[in-house]
């Protein structure tokens, strides 16, 4: 079974951000870098059904990116991809996601993979169109935003996540692409050894000019920080202090300490 | 401008984000038609042409078949905008219609200013403005961003859509969420764990300070997710939605999924060390502080009140 997670290295989100000079994206610089959360589910998912297929899978993990991504690439082969698949791109901040889904359609077409796992969506741009996207492009039945997963002979089994804590369990057959909501399961932790083990692992990388064949559709014009509408208090100091103020704060406002 | 809305249907019910799709469409001053799958029986409040698939036939997850359904009605229609709610339907749906459109999908828009809508990025932090290259375009709105249509009213001039594509998925029928527990709905102070926790033993510190102040404790997704406290105690789109006299927020960056289920509290309180995390957005008052310093602090000197 070949299977293909596709992953994004995004910054920690208690970072603090920065407009960079042209005004139409954060400031790269200064940022801790991570997995995207819903990537590490993917990541996860993926390796628990190569472990269940056993010897005959294959576990590709590809990821668009500058040099650093190939840091967060090395997490996914410690938690145990076969080989990562670094489409090199400065730039990928500023594609939109059918250019990104479109570079992951345009490596996945003829390599037969059988099942895609990818995160429901990023943490920084938030769309939810990536993985949906690149099944379409394929032509491949998806299933977004799962927080359930099984396979068995040829069939994946899933629930999706609906609102108010509803869920609806779908099934379809494979090749098929899936997209990971937060939960899907737990994420390991690479063990030393599997660290040691992933640097001798294959790392390619693949130039931007062989898959991207298309052009965006849309372009962020500004970024900027939204205007504090909340006039809330902000107060900082000793804990004790803080303690004293609130207290005398909850008196004066609410009626909870009457 | 003339818009489509893709309202949504789920067990036998015409779904509230129906008339956010109405409300957002009278904001922008555009005409409008809807798209539905779903039933006679529950027809949507509206005054205009609905176009409608009967969900009987047609399953209520379905996408290539919704895709189809949807795709012979903007064929008809030709709308400029085709607007989806930012929801589990919508963002399944809307990015297969916006390739076989080769439209511009923007997600997640909370507001459109001068016409240029506006997405946030990392957790809400920043905002950006997005610029379409297509002339037609696909939308899918912020829950909650754009309000109610104003007293709903009219009926509907009803069409009906059928198409033969086949499915490419099963659907097999729904779970319904874990009842029981606790009714956080009834408590009045709510005092909730947020991953800033750092640990499933501080969930102790947590339940100390609600019973301090004679309320629940509750917590966020990602608390729920790792197994710290049970589901019946997440607030949030995907849990419960409270509105107590008083909430605290311990540890919660103030992630839209989670003020949805909380920003209508009457009174909250935020215990965070990032200054700029998006709870302060709706704090009356954020401590910036170590919530493993303050919280016990706080608590001791609420027990000798
Ligand atoms: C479809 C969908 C549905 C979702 N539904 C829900 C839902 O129902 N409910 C929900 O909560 N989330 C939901 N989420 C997840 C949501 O997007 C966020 O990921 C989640 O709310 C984040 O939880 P958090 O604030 O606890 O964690 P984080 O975002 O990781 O924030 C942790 C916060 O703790 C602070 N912190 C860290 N250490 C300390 C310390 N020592 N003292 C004080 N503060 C500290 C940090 O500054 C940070 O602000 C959903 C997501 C999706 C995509």
């Amino acid at each position: 079974m070949k299977i293909l997670v596709c992953i994004k290295q995004v910054p920690d989100m208690e970072s603090k951000f920065k407009v960079n000079a042209d005004g139409r994206w954060y400031d790269a610089a200064d940022l801790a870098w991570r997995m995207n959360e819903y990537d590490e589910y993917a990541v996860e998912q993926a390796v628990q059904l190569k472990e269940q297929v056993g010897a005959d899978s294959d576990l590709t993990v590809l990821c668009i990116g500058p040099e650093r991504v190939k840091e967060t690439m090395k997490k996914a082969l410690a938690m145990g991809a076969d080989r990562g698949v670094n489409v090199a791109d400065d730039n990928s901040h500023q594609k939109d996601p059918f250019e990104i889904a479109s570079i992951i359609a345009e490596f996945a077409k003829e390599q037969g993979f059988d099942l895609i796992f990818t995160g429901m969506q990023s943490q920084d741009r938030g769309s939810a169109q990536v993985g949906v996207l690149v099944a379409e492009l394929l032509g491949l039945p998806s299933i977004s935003t799962i927080v359930d997963f099984s396979y068995a002979d040829g069939r994946i089994s899933a629930k999706r996540e609906l609102e108010g804590g509803v869920k609806a369990r779908v099934s379809c057959a494979t090749p098929a692409l899936v997209t990971c909501q937060l939960g899907l399961n737990t994420p390991r932790y690479p063990t030393l050894p599997n660290i040691m083990k992933a640097k001798k692992k294959e790392l390619l990388s693949v130039e931007l000019a062989e898959l991207l064949k298309v052009e965006g559709k849309q372009e962020t014009s500004k970024i900027y920080f939204p205007e504090k509408k909340g006039g809330g208090l902000v107060l900082e100091g000793d804990a004790s202090d803080l303690a004293d103020q609130l207290i005398q704060i909850l008196k004066e406002k609410t009626a909870v300490l009457a | 401008m003339k818009t489509l809305l893709v309202a949504e249907y789920r067990d036998g019910k015409l779904l509230g984000s129906t008339y956010e799709l109405v409300a957002f469409a009278q904001k922008i001053g555009a005409e409008s038609s809807m798209f539905l799958v779903g039933s006679e029986t529950v027809l949507p409040q509206y005054d205009g042409t609905l176009y409608l698939a009967d969900s009987s036939k047609y399953g209520e997850f379905n996408p290539a078949v919704h895709k189809q359904l949807l795709l012979d009605v903007i064929a008809r229609e030709q709308p400029e905008m085709v607007v989806f709610s930012h929801s589990s339907y919508g963002w399944d749906l809307a990015p297969r219609i916006s390739l076989a459109l080769n439209a511009a999908h923007i997600s997640e828009v909370v507001e459109f200013v001068d016409g240029v809508p506006v997405a946030p990025v990392c957790n809400a932090k920043l905002r950006r403005e997005v610029k379409a290259n297509t002339v037609q375009t696909v939308v899918s709105l912020q829950a909650g961003a754009f309000g109610l249509s104003s007293d709903p009213v009219g009926s509907p001039r009803v069409e009906r859509v059928e198409t033969d594509t086949a499915p490419q998925i099963e659907f097999e029928g729904y779970e319904e969420a874990e009842a029981g527990g606790v009714d956080l709905s009834k408590a009045e102070v709510i005092v909730s764990a947020g991953r800033g926790i750092g640990k499933p033993e501080n969930i102790a510190m947590i339940e100390a300070l609600a019973k301090s102040l004679g309320g629940e404790y509750a917590a966020s997704r990602p608390v729920v997710d790792s197994e710290w406290a049970e589901h019946n105690r997440q607030v949030g789109t995907t849990g419960q939605t409270v509105s107590p006299k008083l909430y605290v927020a311990c540890g919660i960056s103030g992630a839209i999924q989670h003020l949805a289920g909380m920003k209508k509290s009457e009174f909250v309180v935020a215990i965070n060390t990032d200054k700029d995390a998006p709870i302060g957005e709706v704090a009356d008052v954020l401590l910036v502080a170590d919530l493993k310093q303050l919280v016990p602090v706080l608590t001791e000197k609420l027990q000798i009140l």
